[in-house]
């Protein structure tokens, strides 16, 4: 097992994990979402080619309401 | 009927070369669950919508209610906006990933807060972020104070439309500078949407009266007693300011001027 930054939150996952791996054991495998891996963009086409390595920091975000708040 | 007399076609509100009917924008934001979100969605008219971005709960129960459902993005202009960002770096990693989430979709809202009791812009980090998104295809509205220096300046950089705020978001206080609206319309070639401060529809009203191309809301519909009805309401008054823009208003006088003839009185 490896650790790596998610969402803000240490995450163990196996070693040879990829991204595709990450969306799917993290239920949102039927989700809209997208994912930045160490700031940079992640296109949904490479999910499955993606490696992730120790001390990766990867955000997952989707789309929820709006407007100009904060909250 | 003489030619002069009929209501002169308005011609349609176009932002980065694509038209739209309805001049009312709207946020998804506040809403008591999705359903009340679509429904008063659907009540405004609105096309374009904004939606913010965030992370994703990690762990989450699949089937969980997604806004994508209650705004399908076949049906309206998404709007990903960089609400809640306060560095320009955050605003364009927002905007990447909005791009990325909605399949290459380049049209977003810049904000870019600088203090969270105002939520006024932080105007040298919006430049910022806007120089950057236009250089990266991002095709930028962008939140900006009710100064028309400012506003000219983003216009130049290449924003497609210029969100001046009435007022401090979500405040509902009104148009608190006219004055300054009307100079930013006059100076602007790129759409001005006012954005944030609306209260009530006579706010939209005094906003397309002034001559905004569009009003973009949140909070004055889903903070409403009845959201839906509220939304068909700031339909109605975007549309009556646009046609009383349209039809200019007559002058302002300080003292009577009779309505009824004087010559002919009987007495």
């Amino acid at each position: 097992m490896i650790e790596i930054q998610l969402n803000g939150e240490p995450r163990q996952v196996a070693a040879d994990s990829t991204i595709a791996d990450l969306i799917t054991s993290e239920g949102l495998g039927n989700r809209r979402v997208a994912v930045e891996l160490n700031l940079e963009i992640v296109p949904r086409s490479q999910y499955d080619q993606q490696p992730i390595e120790a001390g990766d920091r990867i955000e997952i975000v989707h789309a929820i309401g709006g407007g100009q708040e904060t909250s | 009927m003489n030619q002069d007399n009929r209501i002169p076609k308005d011609t349609p509100l176009v932002i980065a070369g694509k038209t739209y009917r309805s001049r009312l924008l709207v946020g998804t934001g506040k809403y008591k669950d999705l359903e009340e979100t679509r429904l008063a969605t659907e009540a405004s008219g609105a096309e374009i919508v904004t939606v913010a971005i965030r992370r994703s709960n990690i762990g989450q129960k699949p089937g969980e209610p997604n806004l994508l459902d209650a705004i399908p993005p076949d049906r309206y202009m998404l709007l990903p906006n960089t609400a809640g960002c306060y560095t320009a770096e955050d605003a364009v990693r927002t905007c990447r990933l909005a791009r990325e989430l909605l399949d290459g979709h380049d049209l977003v809202k810049l904000e870019v807060l600088a203090d969270d009791k105002t939520l006024f812009p932080d105007l040298v980090q919006t430049y910022t972020a806007a120089e950057q998104l236009v250089a990266d295809g991002f095709k930028v509205m962008v939140y900006t104070n009710d100064d028309p220096i400012a506003a000219k300046r983003l216009e130049l950089m290449g924003c497609v439309a210029v969100m001046p705020l009435a007022a401090p978001i979500g405040s509902g206080l009104g148009i608190r500078n006219p004055y300054n609206i009307r100079t930013i319309v006059e100076n602007a070639e790129v759409p001005i949407i006012v954005d944030a401060g609306v209260g009530t529809a006579s706010d939209a009203a005094v906003a397309m009266e002034l001559g905004c191309d569009g009003v973009l809301m949140n909070t004055a519909i889903a903070g409403a007693q009845r959201p839906m009805l509220m939304a068909s309401a700031m339909g109605k008054a975007i549309e009556a300011g646009r046609e009383a823009y349209l039809a200019g208003r007559m002058p302002r006088r300080r003292f009577a001027n009779a309505s009824s003839p004087l010559d002919g009185l009987f007495f």
